[in-house]
C-alpha cells in the first residue's frame, strides 16, 4: 500500500512527462489525477490505521548507499507524524492536480505541468516517508527541484526564471546547514537512521565536540544546523526572500507547493527530530525567535503589499512562524496541528485567488480589482470561508490550531515562551487586518478594473470549484473534528512514539490559561477586522493618507524591509565581483603570467612565427616526445641490466 | 576465470583498431566513414570485452585480479598488469566513455578524420594501459604516453587558440612528471624493483616518504587539476574538440585521483597524513575559488572546465580523508563526474556544432525550438549539482561525510560548494536554455536528432542507476578501499608507535 502511495504520483509524473505527446492533454489530466485521487484515498486508510489505529510501520525499498558504517535503505518509516504529513500532502494535491485542468486549460503545455506536479508530489511523499536523514534529504532537494520547474514554469518571463533560480539556491544556503547537521549526526551517531539516531540522543547529552575549531554541545550544534535546513525549506526570517518572488509560479503550484506543503517540511522536520531538540533547550529557544519573529516580521509586509498573491505568501510565511514558535515551546503536537489545518485554509485561499485572477483576466494587482463579489459568489464565499479560518474565527480550524499555538506559547512561562506569545498576538491582529484587507479590496468597494476586464468577469468552472468546496470544507471542520487528538486528550494515545516531549506536556497546561489569553487572539481578529473595515470600506481614503504622511515606514514594508537588497549588496554582488576578480587577476593576472605564460613566452613567441606551418610543426613536437619516451625505456633498459 | 589475457586484450584492442585504421585507403569520403565505422566498431566492442570484467571481477578479495605477468626488459621490469577494487571502475568508465565520444564525432569532425580517430584509439590503450599497469615503468609509459594523442586533439582539430591551450597542457604536465620519474628513479634505487604490488608492501622512511609524496603530488595535481595548477584545464577544455573535452574530463582527470589512490596514499602514508592539511586548503581553496570563478564565465566550456576543477576538490578531500567514506565517495565523485560533465560537454558540443560558438551570450529561450535537449540538459544540470538519486550525490555526500570526521573546517568549506554550484549551474542553464527566443540565428536550429539522443541516454541510465542504486558500483570497491584504509591506518598507527618512542 505505502509503495502505491508513494509511487503512484511517479508513475503519472513519468507517464504525462515522456509519454504526453501520445496520450495529449487529457490523457496527462486524466492519468495524473486519477493516480493522486488513488493514492489520496490510500493514505486516508494509512492515516486511519496508523493514526488512529496504533503502530508503526516499517517498509523497507531497496538498498541504497553502504560505505564502511555507512549504510541506508530506500525505506518507508510511516508513523502518525507521517500519516498526518500523507493526507495533507496527497490530498491538498490530487485537489490541486484537478484543480489545474480548470485553471492551465488554456496552456499549451499542460503534459509537462502535471507531470511536474506530480513528481512535486513524489519527491514530498519520499521527505515524509523518510526513515533515515538521507533519504529525507533526497525529497528535500526534490522538491526543491520540482519548485523550481514549476516557479519557472513560464520560462519566458525573465522574473520567473530569476524566482526559481532564486528559490533554488536561498534553499541550497538552508541546506548546507542541513547537510552539515547530517554529517555531524554520522560522526557521532555513526549511523543516520531515524530511530536509530533517536534511541541514543540521551548518551551524548551535555557532551561537547569540536566543531569549527570549537568546543560545542554535541545535540545543540546539530539541532541548530538541521534547524538551518528547515528555515530554507520553510522560509523563516533571513531565508524567506524566495517564497514571496515563487510566487511567479502557476497559481496551483502556489497552493500546493508554496503553501500547503513543501513549505511546512521544515516543520516536520523539526517534529520529526523532537527526539533531537529535546535535549537542546537553547535549539529549541532559537526555534521558537525564529518563528515569532518571522510571525511578526512578514506579517508587517503582508498588511502593505498589493499583489493577492504576495499579501497570501507573507501570510504563508507569517503563518510557518507561528508553527515554529509553538514547536519551539515543545508544543510539538500544535505545531503540526496548524500545519495540517493550515493546509487546507492556505490551499484554498491561493486556489480560491486563482479564480479570481482568472476571472479577472489574469490580473493579480489588487489595485485593479474590486466589486466583483456579485459575479463570482462561488469564488467569495470560499475565499470568506478561508479567511475567517485564517483569522481564527471561533469553531473554524484555524481557530483551534492558532490559538492553541498561542497559548501554549504563554502557558510555556519562560522569557522566550513571552515574546513568542505577544510576537503571536501583534501578529494575529496583522493576519486579520491584512486578510480582511484583501477580501475588501478584491470583493468589495467600487470596481477599478478596465471595462473590458469587467466584462469578461465570470465564474470558474466546476472542475475548479468543486475542489475549493472540499478544501472549505476542511477549513470549516478539520479543525474541531481532530482537535482532541492532535491537541487535546487523546494526544498520547494519536501521536504514540513519533513525538518526544521529556518534560510536562506543555498544551496540558495550555488548557488551563487565563481566560483573557483565550480571548485575546479572538479579540485581534475582531480588531483587524473592524480596522480593515474601516480602512477599506468605510473611509478608503485613509490608507492613502497613512502612505503619504508615513512614507518612510510605508516605504519600508512596501520594499519587504529592503532585505532584497540588503542580500544583494551583501552576497551576490560581491560574490560576483570576486569571482571576476579570481578569474582575471588570480588565474590570468598571477597563475599564468608568473607560471606557464612566462615559461612559454618564448615557446608560443616561436609558435607564432610557424604559424603556416602549425600542424606539422605539431607532429614535429610529438614525435620529439616519442623520442623521450623511447630515450626513457632505453635508459631504464641500459640501468637495469 | 579465463585462461585469456583479458586486461591486454582491453588495452590493445584500440591500438589494432587503430592499425586498420592506418590501413584505409581510398578517396577522402569512403575513406573518413570507414575510418569513423571502424572507430565505433572497434570501441564497442572494445567496451563488449570489457564487461567480462564487470561479470567476473571477484568482489570478495582486495587482491589484484586478471593478472598478467611476463618478464620485460631481461626481468627488471615487468610486464605485470591487474586491475582491484579501485582501478576496475576506472576502466569501464573509459570503455564506456568512447564510443560515446566517436559517435559524437561522425559529425562534429570533417578534416583529417583518419588521424582523429587514429589518435583517439591510442588515446583508448593508453588510458586504460593507465588503470591496469602495475609497474611503475609501464605505467609511467603509459601514463605519459597519454599526453600525446591528447595535445594532438587538442593541437590540431582545437579551436582558435589550440597552439596555446596544447603548450599550456604539455608544460604543466611536463612539469609535473620531471618530479614523478625522479621519485620513480628513487624508487627503484631504493626498493630494488619496480612493481608496484610489491612496492605497496614496501616501508619507505618516513622522512623520504614526504619528498617521494612531493614528488607524485607534483604531476598528480596537476591532472586533477587542483588549485593553483588547474589554470591549463579551462584553456584545453576550451580549444579541445567536443570529444576531446568529454574524454579530458572523464577520464584523463581521474589519473590523477587514481594516481593518489595507487601510489600517494598507499606507499607513502606518514607523507599522506602530514600534509594532508594542505591537500584540505588546496581543495577547500579549488571548490570555494574556481566556483566563484565559474559563476563570471562567459564561455561555456570554459564554466563547466571550472566546475571540474571545483568536483575535483572533493575527490582529493575524499582521498585524503583516508576513511572508507571519504575514498568510496571519492571514486564516486569520479565515476559520476566522468560521466555528467563529460555529459555536459556533449550538451555544448551539441549546440555549438550548430551554431559554432560557445559564449553564453549568444544563446537563450532554446527550449522553445529544442525540448528534447533541454531536458537532457537539465538533467545533467542537476546531476552536476549534485541532487540526491543522481551519482554525483552519493559521491559527494560520502566524501563530505568522510571528511566532516577528519576536518569540520575542510567539510564546512567545501559543502560551500553546494550552494556555489547550484548558482553557476542554474545561472548558465537560465542564460542558454530559458528566456524568449529572440536571436534570429537561433530561429531555425534544430532539435535533437536519434543519433544524439542515443549519445545522452546511456549516460542518463547510468547516471541515475549510480544515484539510486550504487551497490552495483560500490560493491566492487569496498574490499579493496577497506584494505587500503586498514594499512593506512596500521602504517601510520606505527609510525606514531615509534615517534613515541
Amino acid at each position: 500500500m505505502f509503495h502505491a502511495i508513494v509511487f503512484l504520483p511517479l508513475l503519472g509524473s513519468i507517464i504525462a512527462g515522456f509519454f504526453g505527446h501520445a496520450i495529449g492533454k487529457r490523457g496527462a489530466q486524466l492519468i495524473t489525477s486519477s493516480f493522486l485521487v488513488i493514492s489520496a484515498l490510500l493514505s486516508m486508510v494509512a492515516f486511519y490505521n496508523i493514526a488512529l489505529g496504533h503502530g508503526v510501520v516499517h517498509v523497507e525499498v531497496l538498498p541504497w548507499i553502504k560505505s564502511g558504517d555507512f549504510e541506508l535503505s530506500w525505506a518507508f518509516k510511516v508513523d502518525t507524524l507521517t500519516a498526518v504529513m500523507l493526507v495533507v500532502v496527497t490530498g491538498v494535491s490530487s485537489l490541486v492536480h484537478i484543480y489545474s485542468i480548470g485553471y492551465m486549460s488554456h496552456d499549451p503545455h499542460v503534459q509537462r505541468f502535471m507531470a511536474y506536479l506530480s513528481l512535486f508530489t513524489f519527491a514530498m511523499l519520499m521527505l515524509v516517508t523518510a526513515d533515515n536523514f538521507i533519504q529525507m534529504f533526497f525529497g528535500w532537494e526534490g522538491v526543491g527541484l520540482a519548485s523550481y520547474l514549476l516557479i519557472g514554469f513560464w520560462y519566458k518571463k525573465p522574473t520567473a526564471c530569476a524566482a526559481a533560480i532564486k528559490a533554488f539556491v536561498v534553499n541550497r544556503v538552508g541546506d548546507f546547514g542541513f547537510a552539515l547537521g547530517i554529517f555531524a549526526i554520522f560522526m557521532v551517531f555513526g549511523t543516520l537512521e531515524f530511530d536509530a539516531v533517536f534511541a541514543r540522543v540521551s548518551e551524548f547529552e551535555g557532551q561537547s565536540f569540536v566543531f569549527l575549531g570549537q568546543e560545542f554541545d554535541i545535540i545543540t550544534t546539530i539541532c541548530l544546523l538541521l534547524f538551518v535546513g528547515a528555515m530554507g525549506k520553510s522560509a523563516q526570517l533571513g531565508l524567506h526572500t524566495w517564497l514571496p518572488d515563487a510566487m511567479e509560479g502557476p497559481t496551483p503550484v502556489s497552493a500546493l507547493i508554496h503553501a500547503a506543503t513543501m513549505v511546512t517540511a521544515g516543520v516536520f522536520m523539526v517534529a520529526r527530530c523532537s527526539y533531537l531538540f529535546e535535549y537542546s533547550p537553547l535549539a529549541l529557544d532559537v526555534v521558537a525567535i525564529v518563528g515569532a519573529s518571522t510571525a511578526f516580521f512578514a506579517a508587517t509586509i503582508g498588511l502593505t503589499q498589493n499583489d493577492i498573491k504576495r499579501v497570501i505568501a507573507y501570510s504563508t510565511c507569517s503563518q510557518l512562524g507561528y508553527m515554529f514558535f509553538a514547536l519551539g515551546v515543545s508544543a510539538y503536537g500544535a505545531g503540526v496541528f496548524h500545519l495540517f489545518t493550515h493546509a487546507f485554509f492556505k490551499a484554498l485561499l491561493f486556489l480560491g485567488a486563482g479564480s479570481v485572477i482568472h476571472a479577472m483576466s489574469d490580473e493579480q494587482d489588487m489595485r485593479k480589482m474590486g466589486g466583483v463579489w456579485k459575479m463570482i459568489p462561488q469564488t467569495y464565499v470560499v475565499m470568506l470561508i478561508g479567511t475567517l479560518a485564517l483569522t481564527g474565527f471561533p469553531l473554524l480550524s484555524g481557530f483551534f490550531s492558532k490559538d492553541m499555538v498561542i497559548e501554549a506559547a504563554y502557558a510555556a512561562h519562560t522569557e522566550v515562551g513571552q515574546y513568542a506569545f505577544w510576537m503571536g498576538i501583534v501578529a494575529a491582529f496583522f493576519t486579520a487586518f491584512y486578510s480582511w484587507r484583501l477580501v475588501f479590496m478584491t470583493f468589495h468597494g467600487a470596481p477599478r478594473a478596465s471595462a473590458s476586464v469587467m466584462k469578461h468577469v465570470h465564474e470558474s468552472p466546476a472542475v475548479m470549484t468543486v475542489p475549493l468546496f472540499i478544501l472549505a470544507l476542511g477549513a470549516i471542520f478539520a479543525g474541531g473534528v481532530f482537535a482532541e487528538s492532535f491537541i487535546g486528550h487523546h494526544y498520547a494515545d494519536f501521536w504514540g512514539s513519533a513525538l518526544f516531549l521529556r518534560g510536562d506536556n506543555v498544551l496540558e497546561a495550555a488548557h488551563h490559561v487565563p481566560g483573557w489569553v483565550k480571548a485575546l487572539p479572538i479579540v485581534m481578529g475582531a480588531l483587524g477586522l473592524l480596522l480593515a473595515w474601516l480602512f477599506y470600506i468605510r473611509h478608503p481614503e485613509i490608507p492613502g493618507q497613512i502612505a503619504r504622511s508615513q512614507a518612510p515606514l510605508y516605504n519600508f514594508l512596501l520594499n519587504k524591509w529592503y532585505v532584497d537588497e540588503l542580500y544583494d549588496f551583501l552576497f551576490v554582488r560581491p560574490a560576483k565581483w570576486v569571482g571576476y576578480q579570481l578569474w582575471q587577476r588570480g588565474d590570468l593576472g598571477i597563475i599564468d603570467r608568473y607560471g606557464p605564460d612566462g615559461i612559454s613566452a618564448t615557446v608560443v613567441a616561436a609558435a607564432r612565427k610557424l604559424r603556416a606551418v602549425q600542424t606539422g610543426y605539431l607532429y614535429h613536437y610529438a614525435f620529439v616526445m616519442l623520442i623521450g619516451v623511447a630515450g626513457l625505456a632505453t635508459w631504464f633498459m641500459v640501468s637495469g641490466s | 576465470m579465463t585462461e585469456w589475457p583479458i586486461l591486454s586484450i582491453i588495452t590493445f584492442l584500440p591500438a589494432v583498431g587503430a592499425l586498420f585504421i592506418l590501413l584505409i585507403r581510398g578517396e577522402k569520403e569512403v575513406a573518413d566513414r570507414n575510418a569513423r565505422h571502424v572507430a565505433l566498431l572497434t570501441t564497442v566492442v572494445t567496451f563488449l570485452a570489457s564487461l567480462s570484467l564487470w561479470f567476473g571481477f571477484d568482489k570478495t578479495t582486495a587482491d589484484f585480479q586478471f593478472v598478467e605477468k611476463a618478464s620485460w626488459l631481461e626481468g627488471t621490469i615487468n610486464y605485470h598488469m591487474g586491475v582491484d577494487g579501485i582501478s576496475v571502475l576506472l576502466v569501464l568508465l573509459t570503455t564506456f566513455l568512447m564510443p560515446i565520444c566517436i559517435l559524437s564525432s561522425f559529425d562534429a569532425v570533417k578534416n583529417r578524420v583518419k588521424e582523429y580517430m587514429l589518435a583517439f584509439l591510442l588515446l583508448e590503450t593508453l588510458m586504460i594501459g593507465v588503470f591496469c599497469a602495475l609497474d611503475l615503468v609501464l605505467f609511467y609509459l603509459f601514463f605519459e604516453g597519454g599526453l600525446i594523442p591528447m595535445f594532438l586533439i587538442i593541437g590540431v582539430w582545437g579551436g582558435q587558440r589550440k597552439i596555446y591551450a596544447a603548450f599550456k597542457l604539455f608544460l604543466y604536465t611536463l612539469l609535473g612528471s620531471v618530479l614523478m620519474l625522479l621519485a620513480m628513479l628513487y624508487m627503484y634505487y631504493v626498493a630494488g624493483t619496480t612493481d608496484i604490488p610489491t612496492l605497496l608492501s614496501y616501508r619507505f622512511d618516513a622522512d623520504v616518504q614526504t619528498w617521494l609524496w612531493l614528488a607524485f603530488f607534483a604531476s598528480f595535481a596537476v591532472k586533477m587539476p587542483m588549485w593553483p595548477v588547474h589554470t591549463w584545464l579551462p584553456d584545453a577544455h576550451v580549444e579541445a574538440p567536443t570529444a576531446g573535452s568529454v574524454i579530458l574530463a572523464g577520464v584523463l582527470l581521474k589519473m590523477g585521483g587514481y594516481g593518489f589512490l595507487r601510489f600517494s596514499l598507499p606507499m607513502f602514508p606518514v607523507a599522506s597524513v602530514e600534509l594532508a592539511p594542505m591537500v584540505f586548503t588546496l581543495s577547500c581553496i579549488a571548490v570555494v575559488y574556481t566556483s566563484l570563478v565559474a559563476l563570471m564565465q562567459k564561455d561555456m566550456k570554459k564554466l563547466i572546465a571550472y566546475s571540474s576543477v571545483a568536483h575535483m576538490g572533493f575527490v582529493t578531500l575524499g582521498i585524503f580523508a583516508a576513511n572508507t567514506q571519504g575514498i568510496e565517495g571519492a571514486i564516486m565523485v569520479m565515476l559520476a563526474h566522468g560521466l555528467v560533465s563529460g555529459a555536459l560537454f556533449l550538451c555544448v558540443g551539441v549546440i555549438y556544432d550548430r551554431m559554432h560558438t560557445r559564449e553564453i551570450e549568444r544563446y537563450g529561450g532554446l527550449v522553445n525550438r529544442m525540448p528534447k535537449y533541454a531536458l537532457f540538459f537539465l538533467f545533467f544540470t542537476m546531476a552536476s549539482v549534485g541532487l540526491p538519486g543522481t551519482a554525483n550525490f552519493v559521491g559527494e555526500i560520502l566524501v563530505l561525510a568522510g571528511i566532516f570526521k577528519v576536518s569540520t573546517w575542510a567539510a564546512f568549506f567545501a559543502t560551500t560548494g553546494i550552494i556555489l554550484g547550484a548558482a553557476y549551474m542554474l545561472w548558465l542553464y537560465r542564460r542558454v536554455v530559458f528566456g524568449e527566443l529572440t536571436k534570429e540565428d537561433l530561429k531555425s536550429i534544430l532539435d535533437l536528432d536519434k543519433r544524439e539522443v542515443w549519445i545522452f541516454a546511456p549516460l542518463v541510465v547510468l547516471t541515475l542507476w549510480m544515484g539510486i542504486y550504487p551497490a552495483s558500483f560500490m560493491d566492487f570497491m569496498h574490499i579493496s578501499v577497506d584494505n587500503l584504509v586498514q594499512q593506512h591506518q596500521a602504517a601510520t598507527a606505527a609510525v606514531h608507535v615509534t615517534a613515541a618512542r
